[in-house]
């Protein structure tokens, strides 16, 4: 598996419906903290983080703070989002490991 | 059978609205862009965005079609993550030699070998947007097996032409790239699809291009909004008469068959080989306009 | 507790108080009709008073007592605004508000609740700021929710009665003959009005148009008008009306109107003097488009069409596709034009609109009408009422009252809207009863109520793809994942009167 480590912040993703925008950033010493704002947050709010949540072990991120504003986006984009942010932020942008990520994204 | 590829809807792969509508709009092909409609710096964002939607959403029957960047620049990622995510098919833009297909194609078979799908399951579109590369048409077109059509973009053509377009002239000025475009696709047996038509208000001007296109023998257009979409399909779409007379073809065929009879004429005529062609394709059209159902 | 036949919790209190529903025609009703109090009027005295304050005086406003407003300003609506504000200037306290309905222009309300002005509240809805308050379990006492078909049935039975209605016109003379037709802040139709001012004990007209005597038409006549008060403005035209409602271009909208249309054109109830009733926007809007292609393709002419409706139909009027428009509210001004100009589009109560107490009303004349939803379940019980947050923004309207008089009742609806499923397994709250919803019409497919064979037989040969609600529910959950189920509180916030009385719902507070 590829680990990946928050290096730096970054964004991914925007504010338009349909899409989320995380902005993530180091957490020296403090987990995975994920701060969601939502507009179906009672319906989806719980799912929302656990995908979120779901890809960063996959990603094998252990530390980092997650800003989330979501406007409805389905699981393939907040997973999307989630990826391209986690590969911005530990500067591997370059050259992408598909293998790992076909691993666990089925 | 082939199958129809009327109208090829243009999709912004950085959109994730329109990546999950996509379907609903009637387009026979959905080709999401990751070249010219994305910024250099959200590359790898609408890379892994469309990645993610074609792996997980359900698009049908409509064909998927990536438009990849060149591979220089970023165009061996593309084809890394499409194929692993089962697009259909892979566009590259402004292909000027056979070359340039096999050098896309060689990344494709890479990508196919490392991700276990079935060698040759990915296939691929040229879209020719220059004078080289309509010149190189035929050979374009011959390069490679998984080519299932070639389309032209004309806003690049004609910039390198040194000349403009003017839709209100016919398009005089694309004529000849039409024209070789066409040939090289019906020499080899693949699809050739016209160019987008930019203005989504004018309507009118659109239907006597498609007429034109279809006049000349195209397979379809490619499309920038839904809304061309009915407009293209109906000039696709077979008359009441032509949609009766290839049912008479056909049935004509089937009672041949029935007498055991080699030579099937209808109405005084022979009816061979182009003409049963030329029947089908007419009652596929009209069966994909909801005009016709098999036997009726 | 108890269920309702639809197996929704009703407290018993309500229940005794209302009565569970049991099913759409279960009730049959034989009331003498409540009236209003009458104080006779002498020749030379006047009607017109100086100021809303100098009304409220004179009608002997006090503390307890039920006041009414009309909806037909809509979003433009200054009357209830002004008119509270004076009331709650004079200190009169614990009122109950019998609005047909409220707007997002209200907002003011929620601080004459807070206050202890208004402590009782039923209307057709509630919209963002205030429904949010409600929901949010702020008011002590219920608001109860009544279709239009549901308030006039309550009005005219003395359910509710009205003390004092406060009725913007666009224009009234001295005497108090008003229409809603003419005057700068016109609206059309004033057929919500129209009931409060047959029953209401005193009749206030508030107007900023003040002509000669005697005004006509009349839609109010001056015999229900105690008083009238002339003032600035009652009301702002572009919030009353928009110019002309634009048939929507989302492609999604545009398909499932297009799915409607070939449904009603396959149904035996498409021939020659039918009627119809559609909606104001979106695809319910939009179906007028394709079906008046139809028409003139099939040579077919309606009957009749009723409103609330749109300058679109008011069109097909012209035209001569529709012969006559019998209509309770204009949304805008082709609408309003219309019903001031062409002799064929008549304005008519709420009463004889929708109240399925009385002799018979025009809904039950109806054979097909074209409706939304912001959720429908698997047993096609529609909510028009609350989001998929439990939280109360939406109106019952007429909905459950032209369902249930319809031939055929159609639910227009896209699968998910945003991420928000719109076929659901149960709905948050039930407005109409799935027994009164026939075809629901989405982008993919349609389903059709199975207790109607006819329509299954009839739509057989429809190129459009049927599944059943189940499957439309697992298609809309497959996209966006099944919801968490919404939390809700033990305060009941709200009381979903049906339009025969009976309590087909309640709403409780949202926990926060």
């Amino acid at each position: 598996m590829e680990k990946f480590t928050i290096l730096k912040q970054a964004v991914a993703g925007t504010v338009e419906s349909s899409d989320l925008q995380i902005i993530i950033d180091r957490n020296e010493g403090g987990g995975i903290d994920i701060d969601l704002n939502s507009s179906v947050i009672n319906q989806y709010g719980r799912r929302i983080k656990e995908v979120i949540m779901n890809t960063l072990q996959h990603l094998g991120v252990e530390e980092a703070k997650l800003l989330v504003t979501d406007k409805g986006a389905l699981d393939c984009t907040i997973i999307a989002r989630t990826i391209a942010v986690v590969h911005r932020a530990a500067e591997k942008t370059e050259e992408i490991n598909w293998e790992a990520l076909e691993e666990w994204n089925v | 059978m082939e199958r129809l590829r009327r109208t090829m809807m243009f999709v912004p792969a950085s959109n994730a609205g329109m990546l999950r509508d996509a379907y609903i709009y009637g387009a026979d092909s959905i080709m999401f862009d990751l070249e010219d409609s994305i910024s250099l710096k959200e590359k790898d964002t609408a890379r892994f965005l469309v990645y993610q939607a074609v792996k997980t959403i359900d698009y049908g029957n409509v064909e998927t079609v990536v438009r990849i960047n060149a591979l220089d620049q970023g165009g061996k990622q593309d084809v890394h993550a499409m194929v692993r995510a089962g697009i259909d098919v892979i566009r590259l833009p402004k292909t000027e030699t056979a070359q340039d297909i096999l050098d896309v194609e060689a990344v494709i078979l890479e990508a196919e070998k490392a991700s276990g799908k079935e060698e040759g399951t990915t296939k691929m579109m040229a879209a020719i947007e220059g004078p080289v590369g309509v010149l190189n048409a035929l050979s374009i077109a011959s390069a490679s097996k998984r080519l299932i059509g070639i389309a032209l973009g004309a806003e690049d053509y004609v910039t390198s032409m040194k000349t403009k377009r003017y839709p209100e002239r016919n398009s005089e000025e694309i004529f000849f790239a039409r024209s070789m475009i066409v040939h090289a696709a019906r020499a080899v047996g693949i699809a050739a699809i016209d160019t987008v038509f930019s203005d989504v208000e004018d309507m009118d001007t659109l239907r006597k291009e498609v007429e034109f296109i279809k006049q000349l023998g195209f397979d379809g257009k490619s499309v920038i909004n839904p809304r061309q979409i009915p407009v293209v399909n109906s000039v696709f779409t077979p008359t009441e008469k032509e949609i009766h007379q290839a049912m008479a073809v056909m049935l004509a065929i089937e009672e041949a068959e029935a007498k055991g009879s080699g030579v099937i004429a209808l109405n005084g005529k022979m009816i061979d080989k182009p003409i049963v062609e030329r029947a089908e394709r007419v009652l596929r059209l009209a069966e994909a306009q909801g005009m016709y159902r098999k036997g009726e | 507790m108890a269920k309702n036949k639809l197996g929704r919790d009703i407290p018993e209190n309500y229940q005794d108080a209302f009565g569970l529903f049991e099913g759409a025609f279960e009730r049959r009703h034989t009331y003498k009709r409540a009236s209003g109090q009458v104080t006779s009027v002498k020749p030379g005295e006047s009607k017109l008073l100086g100021s809303i304050q100098e009304a409220i005086e004179k009608t002997g406003l006090k503390d307890g007592m039920t006041i009414s407003f009309h909806h037909h300003f809509r979003e433009g609506d200054r009357v209830l605004n002004m008119v509270m504000a004076e009331i709650a200037a004079m200190g009169i306290k614990n009122l109950t508000l019998a609005s047909s309905s409220i707007a997002n222009v209200h907002e003011p309300l929620i601080e004459y609740i807070e206050n202890g002005v208004i402590t009782n509240i039923t209307s057709s809805g509630l919209r963002d700021k205030l429904g949010a308050y409600i929901s949010k379990g702020r008011m002590e006492n219920p608001v109860v929710i009544r279709s239009h078909g549901g308030r006039a049935r309550a009005i005219e039975k003395d359910e509710i009665h009205i003390d004092v209605a406060f009725l913007g016109a666009p224009s009234a003379d001295c005497y108090g003959n008003a229409n809603g037709s003419h005057g700068k802040a016109n609206c059309g139709s004033l057929g919500y009005a129209k009931v409060d001012a047959e029953f209401a004990d005193q009749v206030v007209i508030i107007t900023d148009n003040l002509v000669p005597y005697p005004n006509t038409p009349v839609s109010i006549p001056q015999n229900h008008v105690d008083y009238v008060v002339q003032v600035d403005t009652i009301g702002d035209p572009n919030g009353i009306a928009k110019g002309a409602t634009r048939i929507t271009t989302n492609p999604k909208e545009l398909l499932i109107a297009e799915h409607a249309s070939k449904v009603i054109a396959a149904s035996p109830y498409y021939k020659e003097g039918f009627s119809f009733q559609s909606g104001t926007g979106g695809s319910t809007l939009a179906v007028a488009r394709f079906l008046q292609e139809s028409m003139r393709k099939d040579g077919i002419k309606a009957g009749f069409a009723l409103g609330g409706l749109t300058g679109h139909l008011c069109n097909m009027l012209e035209e001569g596709l529709i012969e006559k428009i019998i209509d309770t509210q204009c949304f805008d001004r082709g609408a309003i034009e219309s019903m001031k100009n062409n002799e064929h589009h008549y304005e008519i109560s709420a009463s004889f609109y929708a109240n399925p107490a009385n002799k018979g009303a025009a809904v039950n004349q109806l054979d097909v009408v074209v409706l939304s939803a912001l959720e429908i379940d698997t047993q096609f019980n529609v909510n028009v009422m609350t989001g998929s947050d439990g939280i109360i923004r939406g109106a019952s309207g007429g909905h459950s009252d032209a369902s249930a008089g319809a031939k055929m009742s159609m639910v227009l609806t896209p699968l998910i809207r945003g991420r928000i499923p719109t076929i659901v397994e149960e709905v948050n709250t039930i407005i109409t009863p799935g027994e009164s919803i026939d075809v629901v019409v989405t982008e993919i497919g349609i389903a059709i109520n199975p207790q109607r064979e006819d329509l299954m037989e009839a739509f057989k040969d429809v190129n459009i793809p049927k599944f059943t609600m189940e499957e439309l529910k697992e298609k809309a959950y497959a996209v966006v994942g099944k919801p968490d189920p919404i939390e809700y509180g033990d305060k009941v916030v709200a009381l979903i009167e049906y339009r025969d009385g009976s309590l087909i719902d309640v709403v409780r507070n949202v926990k926060e």
